[in-house]
């Protein structure tokens, strides 16, 4: 085969993840020939549904969708495409020691202990953070304002938050947004609250997939942008496992007419005056295109992928010091059968289990990856999607649990007797709660940090791709001569999650990138 | 006018008084009676200045016993009050180092290819970086440095002024470009350690910067946040010198002295022992204070000088303040963090790590040399205990200014990071108190063998012990965390951070305003602004005069 017969494809999208899969699905509604390389044998990244043993199979990274972007879900038609959903609206349970549990359902929570005035407090703050979250969550819809080079769209961008902003909220509202945007969860639950059980259930949601304790300033934006994507928070099982929500994806993708080709590994990036022309996958074949997008995470694109000699040094500085450290391990254990959690019926164990006592614990929990030590007593959440979704598994049960923290860089390294101990750390954990949880182990594994970036290319174990920070966010994530999907390289893109809005089984990622493209076309 | 007018009826009536004679609280009033005010400074304890004081506690010594450090001094309200009159010199100091547990030292050398040196000596990666640092820290410095003789806006008003000055702020960042704007962005939320890290290799010149970022917060230097803290004590000078450091000759006692000079030379009254009980408040306008003793004092406007939460939550009658302010001074955050031995001293202590007759020694030293150390330090505070290790700034002023001990003696301040306001939720005791002391001191001892023979006095305060004393909420040094959520507009909180209070005629002027702690005069220079733009006489409080 010579190069002058050789297919030129429209766009190339290195990798299959979620948001690789988007981009895909849109570019080829609008008619553009792509193709999409994976280079592990299945498509879905970090939203996958894999085989644990005996054919027994769970979501392997990420276990939950609350983040699905609406407008991804419906222009894409991923119902129709084989998205099912196994619960919608999972509630949160925060499990107390003595039986005494929280019982949160949308915009309430329940207990025996906790005040009135707490409670009533509790929906009146979520609903505040609920107008907040309205207030932004159009920003994830859209590619990311850039101030130094405003377009009319820009302009209305601006216009539309200063409105939501200003006259959304009111002056009142809007300055309690400006104070507390920057704050800690510690000090906005304190200044709320005075339940502890309560506190630390919030703060979870807070610290969860961040490199932060409550204590640490800035996770109370983590916190609200739970909430500004996807489905206000809402918790969903998808049946089949994360799994299903990227294979209705591809479909949607083949469906337009994409191709998919996985085990292609991308070995580099062909680059001619300037621009791309292509890529060479791992056993040597070439793709050509003057469009090479990619799903991987900056740094793997620019350091590894396309090279650091292309882009200015000033420009790699800023790629290599994006800040991408995660602190979650995912565990999953197969059960002979259910455990007995003190205080819950296995109707219960159907919602999301959440281990944070009180703040302190949690942060006590965090204190110790600053050190690159895994937590004495980690914190976590459960869930149980067997019960929910019989594809699972034939006999018994599955669990998944988010485990925090655990570094990726562990002191002295993760050895098989250190990712041992952990994960003997964390069932220890389960069984304050379930005594009888080793009774019922059939099989137990953790994925660490550094587990999750080897398999899943989470750069640093984040699977946001890059801190939510306010100096990664908007027109400045990842960095800002990115921000916009382009590369400051003809011809080559990001569309994953470390471009705005960033990580979360969201889709927006690649869907602002397609339509980015699109408009740079036309 | 202002001679004795006696009897009820004819009760003298203030145009102004200001509550607390810091160094903020005298600017005002300084301010102000060189307005042509009459204006009246009332203060709680028998010596004036708060935090900037040099007090005789212990024979001929003087301690600066709160503040012992006066860079961030605005050098516009030094030059437009006139200071050098009024006594107040500057004298920079050279030296400094960072010990090592390991027997050596990081040295602070003013001369800059010696600076060089001595990293090289530690880190021959960092040489370049030291300069790519210090080119950004001056940059920054100069970036955020008009913001501070400024009344921040209100981001939600529609008034010209308002505007005009959002316009201002935003054609400012404008005018970064995305690139500054992207480092801009980074002091406020990453760590300080993270900070660094963009720059040095060595843990130890990371530890020698990291101090200044940690000093007085409730943060550890691996928490985001402390890299404003970090630019937020580099924006001092002295004698046009971004980042450089000195002290007042005298102790930092001169700096409230030459500003009280200043308030008298314009007509202004101090009056000392005379702590304000109430603002008293009619009609929804100020109708003077309250003393403790009961005496009633007439005014149209008053001045506290105090934080919010004493202001609002301590002096006034919550139906006076409001629900919304009594709400948001309890939200207000000023948790304390440090502790601080003074220390009178019969020679110059040895330290084994210096070579011999180094003149280091003149400026502050630290000890604490890799981060871990600090963060472990903050750990054990957040847990409400004191640092067994804690971070410790030194420094001799003696040295330099031998006026503030008999003749070879010497005085040495001893700032400590971390100290819980509060011991695990307990009062503070003297036993607790001497044992917090004396493991600042072992520690100390450990670098230095003739250290513990040579103290004849110390004096042992904690966050606790300055609030009891001077009135800073929990002995937090800024008058309020310098956190995000608690600057500019958000200083100390929606609707009082343009200096003015919940009702007419009520003005704050602490530090517990923009642009916060630090012994910089620009709140309380500010204020001054703010009242005489209310009553619509020129003002003379200097703004931004580019002193770059």
């Amino acid at each position: 085969m010579t190069n002058n017969s050789m297919k030129k494809y429209d766009a190339v999208i290195i990798g299959a993840g979620h948001n690789g899969l988007v981009c895909a699905a849109y570019l080829a509604k609008a008619g553009k020939n792509v193709v999409v390389l994976e280079a592990n044998e299945q498509v879905g990244g970090a939203a996958v549904t894999g085989e644990l043993v005996d054919g027994k199979k769970t979501s392997i990274c990420a276990h939950y969708l609350n983040q699905l972007n609406g407008k991804v879900s419906s222009e894409l038609n991923l119902t129709s495409h084989g998205l099912k959903l196994a619960a919608t609206d999972v509630p949160t349970i925060a499990l107390n020691v003595d039986g005494d549990h929280l019982r949160f359902n949308g915009n309430t929570v329940q207990s025996s202990n906790i005040s009135e005035e707490d409670t009533a407090n509790y929906t009146k703050f979520m609903s505040l953070i609920h107008e907040y979250a309205n207030t932004l969550g159009f920003l994830m819809d859209e590619p990311p304002l850039d101030i130094f080079n405003m377009d009319f769209s820009d302009k209305m961008t601006a216009l539309k938050l200063g409105w939501k902003l200003r006259f959304g909220l009111g002056a009142e509202k809007m300055s309690e947004f400006l104070r507390m945007i920057g704050m800690n969860i510690r000090d906005v639950l304190d200044d709320e609250f005075d339940h502890e059980p309560l506190k630390g259930a919030m703060s979870f949601d807070a610290v969860l997939g961040t490199h932060t304790g409550p204590y640490s300033a800035g996770n109370f934006f983590t916190f609200l942008y739970r909430y500004a994507s996807g489905d206000r928070g809402a918790l969903a099982i998808p049946e089949g496992g994360m799994g299903t929500v990227t294979s209705a994806m591809a479909k949607a993708a083949k469906a337009n007419g994409a191709e998919i080709r996985t085990a292609a590994k991308v070995k580099s990036v062909n680059v001619e005056n300037c621009a791309v022309s292509g890529v060479v996958l791992e056993n040597g074949e070439e793709i050509k295109s003057d469009c090479i997008i990619s799903n991987a995470h900056i740094r793997t694109t620019v350091l590894d992928i396309v090279g650091t000699k292309y882009f200015e040094a000033d420009f790699v500085k800023r790629t290599t010091d994006v800040r991408s450290r995660g602190g979650a391990a995912k565990l999953h254990i197969v059960l002979k059968k259910l455990p007995e959690f003190k205080g819950l019926t296995s109707d219960d164990l159907k919602s999301r289990l959440v281990i944070a006592p009180n703040q302190k614990e949690v942060e006590h929990s965090f204190n110790h990856i600053k050190y690159k030590e895994y937590s004495e007593k980690p914190i976590m959440e459960i869930s149980i999607p067997s019960l929910v979704d019989s594809s699972l598994t034939d006999e018994g049960h599955i669990l998944n649990a988010t485990v925090q923290f655990a570094p990726y860089d562990l002191k002295g390294g993760w050895t098989a007797k250190a990712k041992a101990d952990f994960l003997n750390k964390c069932i220890d954990r389960i069984a304050e709660y379930a005594p009888n949880i080793r009774d019922v182990v059939e099989h137990a594994e953790i994925l660490t940090p550094l587990d999750l970036e080897e398999r899943f290319g989470l750069v640093g174990g984040n699977w946001h791709h890059g801190e939510l920070t306010l100096d990664q966010m908007l027109m400045l994530r990842p960095v800002p001569e990115a921000s916009r999907y382009a590369l400051p390289l003809d011809g080559m893109y990001l569309c994953g999650a470390s471009a705005h809005p960033g990580g979360g089984v969201m889709g927006a990622a690649g869907r602002n990138a397609a339509q980015a493209i699109l408009k740079g076309d036309e | 006018m202002k001679s004795a007018l006696k009897g009820k009826k004819l009760m003298k009536k203030y145009d102004v008084i200001v509550v607390g004679a810091g160094h903020n609280g005298l600017t005002n009033a300084a301010f102000l009676a060189k307005a042509g005010l009459d204006v009246l400074v009332v203060e709680k304890n028998d010596y004036i200045g708060g935090a900037t004081v040099s007090r005789n506690l212990h024979g001929d010594w003087k301690y600066s016993n709160c503040s012992y450090l006066a860079s961030l001094f605005r050098p516009e309200i030094y030059r437009h009050l006139n200071l050098a009159k009024h006594g107040l010199q500057v004298v920079t100091y050279n030296g400094g180092f960072t010990l090592t547990d390991c027997g050596d030292y990081l040295g602070s050398y003013s001369d800059h290819e010696v600076m060089r040196r001595e990293i090289r000596r530690h880190s021959p990666v960092d040489v370049d970086a030291y300069d790519r640092y210090y080119h950004q820290m001056a940059k920054w410095c100069r970036f955020i440095r008009p913001m501070l003789l400024r009344t921040p806006p209100d981001p939600t008003s529609f008034k010209f002024r308002d505007l005009d000055e959002l316009r201002w702020l935003g054609k400012k960042f404008f005018d970064l470009g995305p690139r500054d704007l992207h480092d801009f962005m980074k002091f406020f939320t990453v760590s300080v350690g993270e900070f660094l890290d963009e720059f040095f290799h060595s843990d130890l010149i990371k530890a020698h910067k990291a101090g200044s970022a940690v000093v007085g917060t409730n943060l550890g230097a691996m928490s985001p946040g402390t890299a404003y803290v970090l630019l937020h004590h580099y924006m001092g000078d002295v004698d046009g010198a971004v980042g450089a450091w000195g002290f007042p000759r005298g102790g930092m006692g001169a700096v409230s002295g030459a500003l009280a000079g200043a308030v008298k030379e314009h007509g202004g009254e101090i009056r000392t022992n005379a702590g304000v009980d109430q603002i008293m408040v009619k009609n929804g306008k100020v109708t003077g204070v309250r003393l403790e003793n009961g005496e009633e004092i007439n005014a149209d406007r008053v001045v506290s000088n105090l934080d919010a939460r004493k202001t609002f939550l301590g002096m006034m009658d919550p139906k006076d303040a409001g629900e919304k302010v009594v709400k948001a001074a309890k939200r207000y955050k000023s948790r304390g963090s440090s502790g601080k031995l003074n220390i009178a001293l019969n020679g110059v202590p040895e330290f084994t790590a210096l070579p011999k007759g180094s003149e280091l020694i003149k400026g502050d030293f630290h000890i604490v040399d890799n981060m871990e150390a600090y963060e472990r330090g903050y750990d054990e505070w957040k847990d409400g205990k004191w640092s067994t290790h804690p971070y410790l700034d030194l420094l001799i002023p003696t040295l330099t200014d031998p006026t503030m001990a008999p003749p070879g003696k010497h005085f040495m301040t001893c700032f400590v990071q971390y100290c819980p306001s509060r011991v695990e939720g307990k009062d503070w005791t003297p036993v607790l108190l001497k044992q917090f002391g004396d493991n600042v001191i072992d520690n100390i001892a450990k670098y230095s063998p003739n250290f513990k023979d040579l103290i004849e006095h110390v004096e042992i305060r904690s966050g606790q012990v300055i609030d009891n004393e001077i009135g800073l909420t929990e002995g937090n040094i800024f008058q309020g965390e310098l956190s995000l959520n608690q600057l500019m507009f958000n200083r100390p909180f929606h609707g009082c951070a343009q200096y003015r209070g919940p009702v007419n005629g009520l003005y704050l002027s602490g530090s517990t305003t923009h642009p916060g702690g630090g012994v910089m005069g620009a709140p309380g220079a500010n204020s001054a602004r703010e009242i005489l733009i209310d009553m619509n006489i020129s003002t003379t409080v200097p703004e931004d005069e580019g002193d770059d």
